[in-house]
C-alpha cells in the first residue's frame, strides 16, 4: 500500500511490507474458512450430543481436571508464542528460538493429554463408532487436535528457519502467520471447553 | 512499543485466566443451578473470544486492515445463518417427530 512512499520511516522495508500484508490477508481468509468448518462441527455436536444410543454420555466420559489442564497448556502456549512474536520484532534470535521451543513443549503436552484421553475412551468402548454423540465428539475435538499437531510441525519448521536463516523478512513474515494460526486454535479451544466439556460435566 | 506489546499479551493472559477459571470453578462446585451456570459458561466464552481477538490477534478498528474486518464480519454472518438455520430445522424436526 505504501510501496512507492519510500520516505516513510518503518521497521519493515516497504516492498516486503506490501507482500507481507497481502499474505497476511490471504492467510486470514483461510482462517475464516477454518472458522466456518469449526462452526459447523460445533453445530453438528450440538445436535448430536443427546444421541448416545444407550452408550455413555459426556458426564461419564469427560474429566474436568484433564480439560482444565489442556486449557491451561494451550492458553500459556498462546502467550509464549506472543513473546516469541515480540522477540522477533525486537530482532532477538535466541529469545525467539527459546519461546518457540517452550510453545512447542506446551503444545506437545496438550496433544499428549488429548491422545491419552482418546485412547482411554476407545479402550472403554466409547470410540467414535459407539454413538452419534461420540462420532460428533471425536470429529470436532479430533479436527482441533489435528490442527494443533500441524501447528507443532510448523513451529519446528519455523524454528529451523530462524536458526538457519536468521530473522530475515520472509522468515518473520511466516512467523507472523504461524502466530495467527496458533492464536486462532486457542480460540477454537475456548469453544470446545465451553460447548463440549463444561456442559457435558454439568 | 515493545512494552506496549508485552502489556497486551499479559493483560490478555490474565483476562483469559479469569474468564476460564470462573466457568470451571462453577462446574466443579455446582455453586449455582445448572441453567444459570450454562448462561455463565456462554457469557464467559463470548467474552474470552473477544479478549483473544483483541489482545492476542490484535484486532481493533484503527490499525487492522478493513478487508480483514470485513472478512470476519462476513464469516460471522455465514455462521449465524448456517448454525442458526440448522438448529432451527433440527429442533423443529425433533418437535414434529415427537408429535
Amino acid at each position: 500500500m505504501n510501496a512507492n512512499v519510500t520516505a516513510v520511516p518503518s521497521h519493515h522495508q516497504p516492498e516486503g511490507s506490501d507482500a507481507h500484508d497481502q499474505r497476511a490477508l490471504g492467510f486470514w481468509l483461510y482462517l475464516m474458512g477454518d472458522a466456518v468448518i469449526f462452526g459447523l462441527l460445533f453445530m453438528t455436536y450440538g445436535i448430536m450430543v443427546g444421541n448416545t444410543a444407550g452408550g455413555p454420555s459426556g458426564k461419564a466420559l469427560f474429566s474436568l481436571n484433564n480439560a482444565a489442564l489442556e486449557t491451561a497448556l494451550l492458553l500459556v502456549s498462546s502467550t509464549t508464542f506472543g513473546f516469541a512474536s515480540l522477540a522477533s520484532r525486537a530482532g532477538n534470535r535466541p529469545a525467539v528460538l527459546s519461546w518457540l521451543l517452550l510453545t512447542f513443549v506446551l503444545g506437545a503436552g496438550f496433544i499428549f493429554l488429548e491422545i491419552r484421553e482418546f485412547l482411554g475412551m476407545i479402550a472403554a468402548g466409547a470410540g467414535p463408532d459407539r454413538s452419534g454423540f461420540l462420532s460428533a465428539f471425536f470429529t470436532l475435538v479430533g479436527t482441533h487436535g489435528t490442527h494443533v499437531s500441524v501447528g507443532l510441525v510448523w513451529i519446528l519448521i519455523m524454528s529451523g528457519q530462524v536458526f538457519l536463516k536468521g530473522l530475515s523478512l520472509p522468515v518473520t513474515s511466516r512467523l507472523f502467520r504461524l502466530g495467527l494460526f496458533w492464536h486462532f486454535l486457542d480460540i477454537a479451544w475456548v469453544g470446545i471447553f465451553s460447548v463440549v466439556y463444561l456442559p457435558g460435566l454439568l | 512499543m515493545e512494552r506496549h506489546g508485552l502489556r497486551s499479551y499479559l493483560v490478555g493472559f490474565v483476562l483469559a485466566v479469569v474468564l476460564t477459571a470462573i466457568p470451571f470453578y462453577l462446574v466443579a462446585t455446582h455453586a449455582l443451578p445448572p441453567s444459570r451456570i450454562m448462561y455463565v459458561i456462554a457469557a464467559a466464552a463470548v467474552l474470552q473470544i473477544l479478549v483473544h481477538l483483541r489482545f492476542f490477534l490484535h484486532l481493533n478498528f484503527t490499525t487492522t486492515p478493513r478487508e480483514n474486518l470485513l472478512a470476519i464480519a462476513f464469516t460471522a454472518v455465514l455462521l449465524f445463518i448456517m448454525v442458526g438455520g440448522s438448529f432451527w430445522i433440527m429442533i423443529d424436526l425433533h418437535y414434529r417427530m415427537a408429535l
